[in-house]
């Protein structure tokens, strides 16, 4: 813990976890799904299904899905402003069961596209987020360093082909998760590489031409 | 690390404590123009969160509490207050500050958003009466957030962990030590002065009606309050705490293990389920 863990965050009270920690995760998925959201349903799990109101945390997350950070004061504003600007929202108290941190949300947003999106995340303490899926695939994304998602196809070589190109950029992995896609008939994987530095530009078109790779983005830790 | 730690590092160059929590940052990679523009953003939101609820009623979301601080305020500024001029002006930026937290204002939350505040009560009423520079209030929070790593490090600043002792009781501990470090008392005296309110805090426990950051919280804070500016003040006259810094941080610790959990922010115990508690939760959650 340093100085700025202990002294802040700046933030839009009454609770880090329930308020600036739900419009931080909020905001997460935001950046996942990009500016195009036209409908989000929340689904509130544990503590945030109980006191949700009390602690503004549905503004919050409303707030976050609008692009706003923590700290800004049109936070409490945000049911009008997301009618403003065309978004559909609903909260759902609901139990995602005893897998889940009590303070967890699991987000279903459709775009403008018509394309659906599902995103489970939690606010852990003192405004520090989790995202654990995205569309199914299991991750551990904090905001705060980047993490590569692609889909592939299931043999070896394709992974090697990913990590040899981190380790000509000289980047260190944190954490990776490879998932079969069950139940499909393409024998493709999913796959998630938390790395330590920011990615040299360039990276992820270079991910998507290693043979096998079926798509692949890169998410920039969220700057705040 | 450890206060004793601390005091060795201050010991050989000469500096503060706050001199010294700013150096540890510039260790771990912030440059200073960096760590010393974020100090000043924080302060000025403190100073707007400190006057906030003063000029008009601030009511909180779920309308359970608010308009004390405009209260407050008015019967100070007529001066009927009984306390002195420091005490009344820090028990109205306590009360701001925590009325603006439950009314979805903007605040720094240090080290809690519910205990958010103690610290910017004491450093702005001792700042602005006795006119420290505003380098050296900068310092002050530094010394805070030093006092603050350490009871984390070594107990915890979590209400769900250690009860209101750990919120309201560290910042109250870190607002004593920066008053020490402002009006430019030592290391060892600004230790002396968290010990003492650390002591004074030891075992208070968490149990927030409906689960919310209001009650007892805002009025909470207005309790570190005091007990920070007496803390410091004595520290400031001589008086030492006989219970070390780091031993008094190690009791708080054991002490709130020993806290039931119903004790520790799950509004199962204590005032939350008193009759009021309970029919102020029904009033808010049905």
């Amino acid at each position: 813990m340093g100085l700025f863990d202990i002294m802040g965050p700046v933030m839009i009270g009454p609770s880090s976890s329930h308020t600036a920690g739900a419009a931080r995760l909020a905001r997460l998925v935001r950046h996942l799904i990009g500016d195009d959201i036209r409908r989000v349903t929340m689904y509130l799990h544990g503590s945030f299904a109980a006191t949700y109101r009390g602690h503004g945390t549905d503004k919050a997350l409303l707030a976050g899905i609008l692009d706003m950070p923590p700290w800004d004061e049109r936070l409490r504003d945000s049911f009008a402003l997301a009618e403003q600007a065309g978004i559909e929202y609903e909260f759902i108290p609901t139990d995602l069961g005893e897998d889940y941190h009590p303070n967890t949300v699991k987000f279903v947003a459709e775009t403008s596209q018509g394309q659906r999106h599902t995103v489970i995340g939690a606010s852990i303490g003192g405004g520090q987020v989790l995202i654990r899926e995205i569309d199914s695939l299991q991750v551990r994304f904090t905001g705060e360093r980047p993490i590569i998602i692609c889909r592939h196809q299931d043999h070896p070589g394709v992974i090697s082909g990913i990590t040899t190109l981190l380790y000509e950029a000289r980047i260190n992995i944190g954490n990776m998760n490879v998932d079969r896609d069950r139940g499909r008939e393409d024998h493709t994987a999913q796959m998630y590489i938390e790395i330590d530095s920011m990615p040299p530009e360039g990276l992820e078109h270079h991910i998507r031409a290693i043979p096998g790779i079926l798509n692949a983005i890169i998410l920039l830790p969220v700057q705040e | 690390m450890t206060a004793n730690d601390c005091l060795a590092r201050c010991r050989e160059t000469g500096c503060t404590l706050g001199a010294l929590s700013i150096r540890m940052e510039q260790e771990a990679g912030t440059s200073l123009p960096d760590i010393l523009s974020r100090l000043d953003d924080m302060l000025r939101v403190m100073e707007a969160e400190a006057e906030n609820a003063l000029r008009a009623p601030v009511y909180s979301v779920s309308g359970l509490t608010g308009g004390d601080g405009y209260l407050y305020e008015n019967y100070r500024k007529e001066g009927h207050s009984l306390l002195g001029e420091i005490p009344a002006l820090a028990t109205a930026y306590a009360l701001s500050a925590s009325e603006t937290n439950a009314a979805m204002g903007r605040i720094v939350a240090c080290p809690t958003a519910g205990s958010c505040g103690i610290v910017p009560a004491c450093v702005l009423s001792v700042s602005r009466a006795r006119k420290i520079d505003r380098e050296k209030v900068l310092e002050a929070l530094a010394c805070a957030g030093l006092l603050g790593m350490l009871i984390d490090e070594h107990a915890s600043l979590a209400g769900a962990q250690g009860g209101c002792q750990a919120e309201c009781g560290s910042a109250s501990a870190m607002a004593a030590a920066a008053i020490v470090e402002m009006m430019g008392g030592t290391p060892e005296q600004a230790f002396h002065a968290g010990a003492i309110a650390i002591k004074n805090m030891l075992g208070l426990v968490c149990d927030p009606v409906a689960g919310l950051v209001e009650i007892p919280c805002i009025k909470r804070n207005v309790g570190g309050v005091s007990v920070a500016l007496s803390a410091a003040d004595m520290a400031l006259a001589g008086v030492t705490s006989r219970i070390p810094f780091d031993d008094a941080v190690d009791a708080m610790n054991r002490v709130g293990k020993a806290l039931p959990s119903a004790l520790r922010e799950t509004a199962l115990g204590g005032l939350a389920t008193t009759e009021s508690g309970k029919e102020m939760r029904k009033k808010v959650f049905g």
